[in-house]
């Protein structure tokens, strides 16, 4: 039963990875990007990484995604 | 080189990795075989050496307190050269946004949003300090507390202005708090020094498993790495907060 | 199990490797660069993965709980997910500076270093 858990995860991992890769728009990046983080935490839950699951929800979800929206921001163009 | 070539390359590149990779995790143990007499007597002893229920933190801040003191200075090292790099330049000036425009104000954002951030920014920040304190006991501990408290700071920054948001981040008390977790990690290690033991060896009193007061110097260490994560995220962002918002090109003397 | 949980890492490790070689803008550079930087994590959990074993958080739990999965392997990449992000943020300030000097963020616009220059 866990292994179906984690195999389904690691094939969502697999495609929200490429999803982040061919998603050429860095704006729309940076959403996929806090879903990929979303799938990889959900991954390490599964493989009893509590720890690290946490840390990536955090950083994935959360931190990461602010910080590509600022630099965004910063460098969009001047309208 | 063009596009087309570039790709070829790369394509080539990719497949040569692609197979070294897969021979080299080949020679792996399969997935989910059982794990190594370290990590099995490293579990066996967290609890009753280090008191501390949860072994990843007994690792990180213990067992191999050393490469997380490492890691702590590879976060400062980021950080400060993020700060670097985002300083003001010599042809660029801060203002603060009202400034653009006299008579319009920046539009204050809708009261549900501000609601939401009222009722969510607390509760982050119990959540990171609840994260932080129970590192020895349950999952959690400073680095991901850190980045929850960070966040409380960047919901703040969402429910209200920039200006107000400013007033919770005062530059060179981040900067302190950054620098102050980095060398409180190295002072707890002296402490083991000074109490005639190894560098960063666990001389204080250990505590019964499973309180929140448990693990020796595991949950100081994890207090001293929440305060230098917290710091150096809340300092990240008040520095693209700060290129985004406040600095703008001086328009007297544009160099090129 | 074992092809597919190893398979993922290379997969991801590759597909961030093409995103990076084939980007067109240095934001988009970096955000492949920290998929592709996922893969080591994953591969450090699934290195210390034990078959029905449980986390290592003994609250709770009966004297003999059984196979728990490797710590040490926790351990590391729990501090690199934090850290990794701190260095994207580091480099995502680079592209911040480029932009500024340079007014664009493509890497093939970026040639004036080369002697060359047509």
């Amino acid at each position: 039963m866990r292994d179906a858990v984690i195999a389904l995860a690691l094939v969502w991992v697999a495609a929200s990875g490429t999803a982040v890769v061919l998603t050429r728009d860095p704006l729309h990046q940076a959403f996929v990007a806090g879903f990929f983080g979303l799938c990889l935490a959900s991954l390490y839950l599964a493989m009893q990484a509590a720890d690290v699951a946490l840390s990536q929800l955090v950083v994935g979800a959360v931190a990461l995604p602010f910080v590509i929206l600022l630099s965004l921001a910063k460098v969009r163009k001047p309208e | 080189m063009t596009d087309r070539t570039r790709l070829r390359v790369f394509l080539v590149a990719a497949a040569g990795l692609a197979v070294a990779l897969g021979v080299g995790l080949a020679g792996l143990p399969r997935f989910g075989s059982p794990a190594s007499t370290y990590a099995d007597v490293i579990n066996a002893l967290a609890v009753p050496l280090r008191r501390s229920t949860d072994a990843v933190s007994a690792v990180t801040l213990d067992f191999r307190g050393i490469d997380t003191l490492f890691e702590e200075f590879i976060l400062f090292a980021a950080v400060a050269g993020v700060s670097i790099l985002l300083r003001p330049l010599s042809d660029e000036i801060g203002e603060m946004p009202e400034d653009q425009a006299p008579d319009r104000r920046v539009p204050p954002p809708s009261p549900a949003v501000g609601l939401l951030g009222t009722i969510l920014a607390p509760l982050l920040v119990v959540a990171g300090l609840e994260t932080v304190t129970h590192g020895q006991v349950s999952p959690g501990g400073g680095f991901q507390g850190g980045v929850v408290l960070a966040s409380a700071l960047f919901v703040v920054y969402l429910a209200t202005s920039y200006s107000r948001a400013e007033r919770f981040q005062p530059g060179g008390l981040l900067e302190a708090s950054d620098g102050a977790g980095a060398g409180g990690y190295v002072i707890v290690g002296v402490v083991g020094l000074l109490a005639g033991a190894a560098f960063l060896s666990n001389t204080v009193s250990l505590g019964q498993p499973g309180n929140l007061i448990s693990g020796g110097t595991i949950p100081i260490l994890n207090a001293v790495v929440a305060v230098e994560v917290a710091g150096g995220f809340v300092l990240l962002a008040k520095e693209f907060l700060d290129q985004t918002a406040v600095i703008r090109q001086d328009r007297g003397g544009r160099r090129s | 199990m074992t092809v597919l949980a190893f398979a993922v890492v290379v997969w991801l490790f590759v597909v961030g490797l093409y995103g990076m070689v084939t980007s067109r803008n240095l934001i988009h550079l970096v955000v492949c660069l920290s998929v592709a930087q996922s893969a080591t994590d994953l591969l450090l959990l699934e290195i210390g993965y034990v078959g029905h074993g449980h986390a290592p958080v003994f609250v709770d739990l009966p004297k003999h709980p059984g196979p728990t999965v490797d710590s040490i392997m926790q351990a590391l990449s729990l501090t690199d997910v934090v850290l990794g992000a701190a260095v994207s943020a580091l480099l995502l300030a680079l592209s911040v500076q480029v932009h500024k000097r340079t007014g664009t963020l493509d890497p093939d616009e970026l040639r004036t270093v080369e002697p060359n220059r047509s």
